[in-house]
């Protein structure tokens, strides 16, 4: 690289904030030119090489301890959606530190929504926190109030075992249980006590279509789930978590450990699945949320920035802390 | 090119590294493969189907056999396990399932490790004062085995249900999946085979103990199924018989112990192949 591009030998950009080229879904009409602009801002940005915010003239630095006084900037459209759940002024705590600062969002439902930011910001732990997951880490305590269908998800009458029912989730690496790729499918079915030889085949197939996944595997369904590739694991937890037909399926970097191609089949399902289900989805990767998102937010140290429909933000983002990690200035 | 100094002494170090862990591993089979063949070499004499199926008496115009020790053994051993591997295997997966940071959960842990260290003698001992005090019986020693099963497997359980990575329990529980269910159809079946490995091997300890059965069961020179009282086991029949000044004694005893070595042998065999039959049909139905 010519010595004029970096000031210094020692302004390496982390590898979480460098473009990656990755293919994009094919036949995905809506994402691509996004991708494409997206792809030419990032692109733009990396010639820049700037080591930290603060050296940067144009871009305001990022405020190193948030003030508590400042209000997330949410955009009108989504004042406009129907909301499947909403979080009012969430605060998480581990142990005596506060990880989630007043979070205050709505999810739009049947639509896909991205959660973005740099690493440690809490886009996991505001996910894992609708389903009400955080409940199995130790000294783990929250205030304020996630409401799920108009009711207060840790509310004492919820039955926090029917709230994960109706919450598909899928983790960042694939889990399938050490059983059949057919038993993986049906297992939410078999804990609700369906043994219905007839409806378990009908739901296997249709969950596993539903994932893109059936021809590849209806031969072998009695066969072990650990035989299969890494991107097919993943899309058999992606047909386990929608078996059961959740609500709303929650996707924790998905793709995170999976090759360009199986990405690309895992986000084309991802924009499928809006039809049927309303999907958060956290990720690392800024293309990848350009691509299948409706509307991203943007989090940094356990706040909510800014949270908008997905072109805008990438394009047209309201606050310059948002111009600069989706640009790929710093993060 | 020439290597550097270093690149020689870094080479030589690691060559060295696998010099002394192939010199340990072969010092051991020799030393492994010396005790078998000698075992082999005395014993062998002495087995013959008489050795089988006649009891230890001593009479003249009977056979000398073993049969009481060797039914007697598995029957202690079996009962023992009985009590054993379900009362270990449950607390392992309170250590590891539900006691996180809970009171209990370091004492007990603590109290495991110091049991499952304790000299099988002093179980013995505690065996005679609570439970065979003047009346030995075959419940007492199988009981005392068993005291000697529950922190081997309660520890082995617990270390083999923490490597189940997290991300499976998460995954059951996400699914809506009650804890019990997910310990039940995800946890244990995912750890199944170090766990059977670890039940294996804690009763393959019990099998060989000879100091808590001398307390607790003591010995009987009949085949017999009744527990409360006396009741024979191989250890102990060839501790009496080894400590005799008698040609026909000795061999019995050089016998016994091939044949205890070829039960457990046999048993781990078995366990292994039923592991393997288990994990196979859970995962190839």
């Amino acid at each position: 690289m010519p010595s004029t591009e970096r000031e210094t030998s020692s302004t390496a950009v982390e590898p979480s904030s460098r473009p990656v080229p990755i293919p994009s879904a094919s036949g995905n009409a809506l994402a691509q030119p996004t991708m494409r602009s997206i792809g030419k801002a990032v692109g733009a940005a990396s010639a820049l090489t700037l080591p930290t915010p603060d050296a940067s003239p144009r871009v305001r630095s990022a405020p190193q301890t948030p003030r508590a006084d400042q209000p997330a900037e949410i955009h009108a459209e989504l004042a406009a959606e129907k909301h499947v759940l909403q979080i009012v002024d969430f605060k998480l705590y581990y142990g005596k530190t506060r990880a989630l600062h007043g979070i205050n969002m709505g999810i739009p439902s049947n639509k896909v929504t991205a959660l973005i930011g740099p690493s440690g910001c809490g886009k996991s732990t505001l996910l894992r926190s609708l389903n009400r997951l955080n409940d199995l880490i130790e000294n783990v305590r929250t205030e304020g109030s996630i409401r799920f269908n108009d009711q207060d998800i840790h509310d004492r009458r919820v039955d926090v075992i029917r709230l994960r029912k109706r919450m598909g989730m899928v983790f960042q690496k694939s889990n399938p249980f050490p059983m059949s790729i057919f038993e993986n499918v049906v297992y939410a079915l078999r804990i609700s006590g369906e043994n219905r030889r007839k409806t378990l085949d009908e739901v296997c197939e249709k969950s596993l279509r539903g994932a893109a996944l059936w021809d590849e595997v209806k031969d072998r369904l009695h066969q072990s789930a650990l035989g299969m590739s890494g991107g097919q694991q993943q899309r058999l937890c992606i047909a386990r978590a929608i078996a059961a037909e959740p609500e709303v399926l929650l996707m924790d970097e998905p793709c995170s450990a999976l090759d360009p191609v199986a990405t690309a089949k895992i986000e084309e399902l991802i924009h499928e699945l809006r039809q049927r289900f309303t999907v958060v989805i956290v990720t690392h990767n800024m293309q990848q949320a350009a691509r299948c998102s409706d509307y991203t937010a943007f989090m940094y140290l356990g706040r909510l920035v800014e949270y908008g429909p997905t072109n805008t933000l990438f394009l047209n983002p309201h606050l310059k802390e948002t111009e600069a990690y989706v640009t790929g200035r710093f993060g | 090119m020439a290597r550097s100094a270093y690149e020689n002494y870094s080479r030589g170090k690691s060559g060295l590294m696998f010099a002394i862990c192939v010199s340990s591993t072969v010092l051991i089979i020799t030393v492994l493969a010396l005790v078998t063949g000698y075992l082999v070499s005395v014993g062998y004499k002495s087995i013959n189907w008489s050795f089988f199926v006649n009891d230890p008496i001593d009479a003249p115009g009977l056979a000398y056999g073993m049969r009481a020790g060797i039914v007697g053994t598995l029957i202690l051993v079996g009962l023992a396990s009985v009590v054993g591997i379900p009362v270990g295997t449950l607390t392992g997966i309170y250590l590891a399932e539900y006691s996180g940071n809970s009171r209990l959960s370091g004492p007990v842990r603590f109290i495991a490790d110091v049991l499952a260290g304790v000299p099988s003698i002093v179980v013995g001992i505690l065996g005679y004062i609570l439970l065979a005090r003047n009346h030995y019986n075959g419940w007492a020693g199988s009981l005392a085995l068993a005291f000697i099963m529950i922190p081997l497997i309660a520890r082995t359980t617990e270390e083999m249900l923490l490597l189940v990575p997290r991300s499976y329990r998460e995954a059951s529980v996400a699914l809506g999946a009650t804890k019990a269910r997910t310990i039940l159809k995800v946890v244990l079946p995912a750890a199944a085979g170090s766990l059977i490995t670890g039940i294996m091997l804690a009763i393959a300890r019990v099998a060989g103990e000879t100091a808590p059965l001398l307390f607790t069961a003591l010995n009987y020179d009949h085949l017999t199924f009744d527990l409360s009282k006396q009741f024979p086991s191989l250890t102990v029949k060839i501790y009496d018989d080894a400590v005799v000044v008698d040609p026909k004694h000795n061999g019995a005893a050089r016998a016994g112990i091939l044949v205890l070595l070829l039960l457990i042998f046999t048993l781990n065999l078995l366990v292994r192949f039923t592991a393997k039959a288990v994990t196979r049909n859970r995962t190839a139905k």
